[in-house]
């Protein structure tokens, strides 16, 4: 791997712009894509090995190319500055997402609580909205306060976010279906919110709770059958 | 710090230092292989290891390659698994097979 080629590959995950680096098994040669001179066979399984996140290979003119996927961080937005988020902060840290911390209430929302985060001191609809949830992006509601959750949930709902989790349990899920139905929201799309959050563990330590709702953003991400629930408005309504 | 790009950091680091490194990059899987297409292993000239590709099964032998490689600047494409004689060497205890690229940071 070339100086440049490094260097570049450094800059683009500090501008954290999505990049593919294409080698030529047979000879070690490398290039990054995008790049308008790249032959479109490679491009295609570049487009691809981006999009799906997952390394690729490629035979061009009888030699293997192999394809391989340097997207940004999948992103964290965590409502509520708390003390489970003071847990899984550090955890998701670890997992290696970037994460955002969202409380307009400053006495909880601190450096000290958080030290190196990113903190949002607004309510959490503009801070959202400002993040701009996408494809790589999980949202989790902690503050169990409708007038700071809510807000959150609404245009996590609207985003096309991969996790939305709420805290709280299958009693103020309900209450909290209620309110999403009456700002607008289908049920079946309320149900994308994970909630209780968090696989069941039977956790209870802040920690143990952190380690669950992460355990479950993974799950979903990786597409694994324990993140999937049955009807989870219809189990919460009864 | 998805792992691999941290692995780069690390021996982007390493190279920055003045050391000699070599990257070594799994490039493609068939059953149950530990770790996926993608994830890195850096060693240096001096002997240090960041990352992985495999379970701990191979990367003394990619490590030693490694060596080779920052030795002659010239990649190398290694196969494990077992349905190679080096298997009886290294032993892929998981019973997958996959292709590691070693290249020399330059």
């Amino acid at each position: 791997m070339t100086p440049a080629i490094l260097e570049a590959l450094a800059a683009a995950r500090a501008a954290k712009r999505p990049v593919a680096l294409l080698t030529r098994l047979t000879d070690g040669k490398q290039s990054l894509w995008p790049d308008e001179a790249a032959p479109p066979a490679l491009a295609e399984a570049a487009a691809a090995a981006l999009r799906d996140d997952a390394a690729g290979n490629v035979t061009l003119d009888g030699a293997a190319w192999f394809i391989h996927p340097h997207n940004p961080p999948l992103r964290l937005i965590v409502v509520g500055a708390v003390h489970i988020a003071q847990a899984l902060v550090p955890m998701a840290l670890a997992t290696g997402f970037a994460v955002t911390v969202v409380d307009p209430r400053r006495a909880w929302a601190t450096t000290e609580r958080f030290p190196g985060i990113t903190l949002i001191h607004e309510w959490s609809d503009d801070a959202v909205a400002a993040l701009a949830p996408d494809s790589r992006t999980a949202v989790v509601t902690l503050t169990h306060d409708p007038k700071l959750d809510d807000p959150g949930l609404d245009v996590a709902l609207k985003s096309d976010c991969f996790y939305i989790g709420a805290l709280g349990s299958r009693r103020t899920h309900a209450k909290r279906v209620a309110r999403l139905v009456e700002m607008g929201h289908a049920e079946t799309a309320i149900g994308r919110i994970h909630a209780p959050v968090g696989l069941n563990i039977a956790a209870v330590t802040a920690p143990e709770i952190a380690l669950s709702i992460l355990a479950e953003v993974i799950a979903t991400r990786r597409g694994a059958a324990l993140a999937r629930r049955a009807a989870p408005v219809a189990a919460a309504a009864a | 710090m998805s792992d691999s790009e941290d692995i780069l950091a690390t021996a982007a680091g390493w190279r920055a230092a003045g050391e000699t490194v070599a990257l070594a990059t799994v490039v493609e899987t068939w059953g149950s292989s530990p770790r996926p297409a993608g994830s890195r292993l850096a060693v240096s000239l001096s002997g240090k290891l960041a990352g992985s590709v495999s379970g701990g099964c191979i990367e003394g032998a990619v490590a030693d390659a490694a060596q080779r490689t920052m030795a002659s600047g010239a990649p190398q494409l290694l196969d494990f698994g077992i349905s190679d004689e080096t298997a009886w060497e290294v032993g892929l205890a998981c019973g997958g097979k996959l292709k590691v690229f070693v290249e020399k940071l330059a």
